[in-house]
């Protein structure tokens, strides 16, 4: 959807193959290696965790693993910089509350 | 204690011309860098870069990139990635998480090359999934094939902005307006023609005054300011996008240089602060060098020439280097920089350069 097909200078980009992982609970696809919030943003997905004391939503800022805004619960583990992260098949990602309990467990 | 001969850390452009310089002269380099993948942001220029062909004018950032990743290669360079300095201790020892494993290195001659980091502004709705920092577009359209969003609008018309605003179009995504509160465009008139030719509105005077929307961007706010850069009320304007990206410059990574005890200094044009350094790199501290963004903001090409000249003087000031022979390698190098550091946008930044050189002999 938010895929580029066909760039003008870089032509198509090299991507690992098509993996399916989970967002809280539901079933989705990306491909393996690139990072776990591209794929999210593939599926339309900007909001990664909600802050601790005002509840407020989160996503990706720096895209380059320095700000950790995009942190997420990824197979369990709070805290995991998810714009260089890479995916991995039967991933378990969770938007993150706060410090790191679940969303999904809540 | 691992010894190493020469150590730089950041494998972009100016850490792997260092390092290509002394490994050329004999020396055993190694190269590190927190980054999965080498060449700093070399490989999200698509652009082609300009001046003369000794500065790979006409090439596109992306392909330096691989040049110099191929060289250093070719030389013998370890280039470790997944490889954060977390500090520098006395005598040039360091350490290094590489993974999840600590090691302790020391370096006879230390570079530190680790660029910049983009600056920000805060302002109502700063913190909404949407708002992101130009780097973080350029990253995502061309290194993972993604749009950052559908509408941008682009914060900042210095020469990030307006080449990533041409990057987001290049990527296909509508650019609604470039803002700055400058009343002039900040980038090279070359950058900025090529986005007004696809129609991309300047709004100029003009900063933002909200992103708004609830859970995600959903639109902004922008309003013109006065001479005194206060906003005018009345003025504002609603745009609708979903993503704004912000390219207000940036500001060296200076966090190692200071922990080393290098003296550092004040320069605007440079960005902010960074370390003394003399015409050879060096910093006050004995064996330590800079080169690129982290030795004052300015350009890959610049960062390329810096990281050349700290290679060669750190094998001259090793033994692998002859004075002689050093000296004309030198000169070609300082020749080359000062074509680059000339012109309205390069003097500003040579005056700035020997200010800190100035400042190193106290």
């Amino acid at each position: 959807m938010t895929r580029i097909e066909e760039h003008p200078i870089l032509g198509t980009f090299e991507k690992g193959k098509k993996v399916q992982f989970t967002f809280d609970g539901k079933t989705i696809e990306g491909f393996e290696g690139e990072p776990i919030a591209i794929a999210l943003r593939a599926n339309g997905i900007l909001i990664h965790r909600y802050t601790t004391r005002r509840n407020e939503p989160r996503g990706v800022f720096c895209a380059i693993g320095r700000c950790t805004d995009c942190i997420m619960v990824v197979d369990g583990v709070p805290n995991v910089r998810t714009c260089v992260e890479p995916l991995r098949e039967g991933m378990a990602v969770e938007t993150q509350m706060g410090k790191g309990s679940q969303k999904a467990s809540e | 204690m691992r010894r190493i001969e020469m150590v730089s850390v950041g494998a972009g452009p100016a850490g792997l011309a260092a390092a290509i310089e002394a490994a050329r002269c004999g020396m055993q380099v190694v190269v590190y860098d927190e980054n999965e993948k080498p060449g700093g942001q070399l490989f999200k220029q698509i652009h082609k870069f300009f001046g003369s062909r000794e500065h790979y004018a006409s090439t596109r950032g992306f392909r330096i990139g691989v040049g110099l990743l191929d060289q250093a290669r070719e030389l013998g360079v370890e280039v470790s990635l997944h490889s954060v300095v977390l500090g520098i201790y006395e005598n040039r020892t360091l350490n290094v998480m590489i993974r999840d494993q600590i090691e302790q290195v020391k370096a006879e001659r230390l570079l530190v090359a680790t660029g910049a980091s983009e600056n920000m502004i805060p302002f109502p709705g700063w913190t909404l999934p949407g708002v992101i920092g130009a780097g973080a577009a350029q990253t995502m359209a061309n290194v993972h094939g993604i749009k950052p969003g559908k509408k941008l609008l682009m914060v900042g018309s210095g020469n990030v902005g307006v080449v990533v605003a041409y990057q987001m179009l290049q990527a296909g995504c509508e650019v609604a307006a470039i803002i700055d509160a400058a009343p002039k465009i900040g980038g090279y008139g070359v950058h900025a023609a090529k986005v007004a030719r696809y129609g991309v509105p300047f709004f100029m005077s003009h900063t933002i005054k909200e992103a708004r929307g609830k859970e995600c961007v959903e639109g902004a706010t922008i309003v013109q300011v006065d001479e005194k850069w206060k906003p005018i009320p009345g003025s504002e304007k609603d745009l609708e996008v979903d993503t704004i990206c912000i390219a207000v410059g940036l500001n060296p990574m200076t966090k190692l240089t200071q922990m080393a005890g290098c003296k550092m200094s004040a320069v605007p044009k440079l960005g902010g602060m960074v370390p003394a350094h003399d015409e050879n790199q060096q910093t006050t501290v004995p064996g330590i060098y800079i080169a690129g963004d982290v030795s004052g903001i300015e350009e890959a090409s610049t960062a390329i020439i810096e990281g050349r000249i700290a290679g060669l003087a750190i094998a001259r000031s090793m033994g692998y280097l002859e004075e002689e022979s050093f000296q004309q390698k030198r000169n070609e190098q300082a020749a080359s920089m000062r074509s680059l550091r000339s012109g309205s946008h390069g003097d500003a930044r040579r005056v700035a350069k020997e200010y800190l050189n100035a400042v190193m002999k106290g």
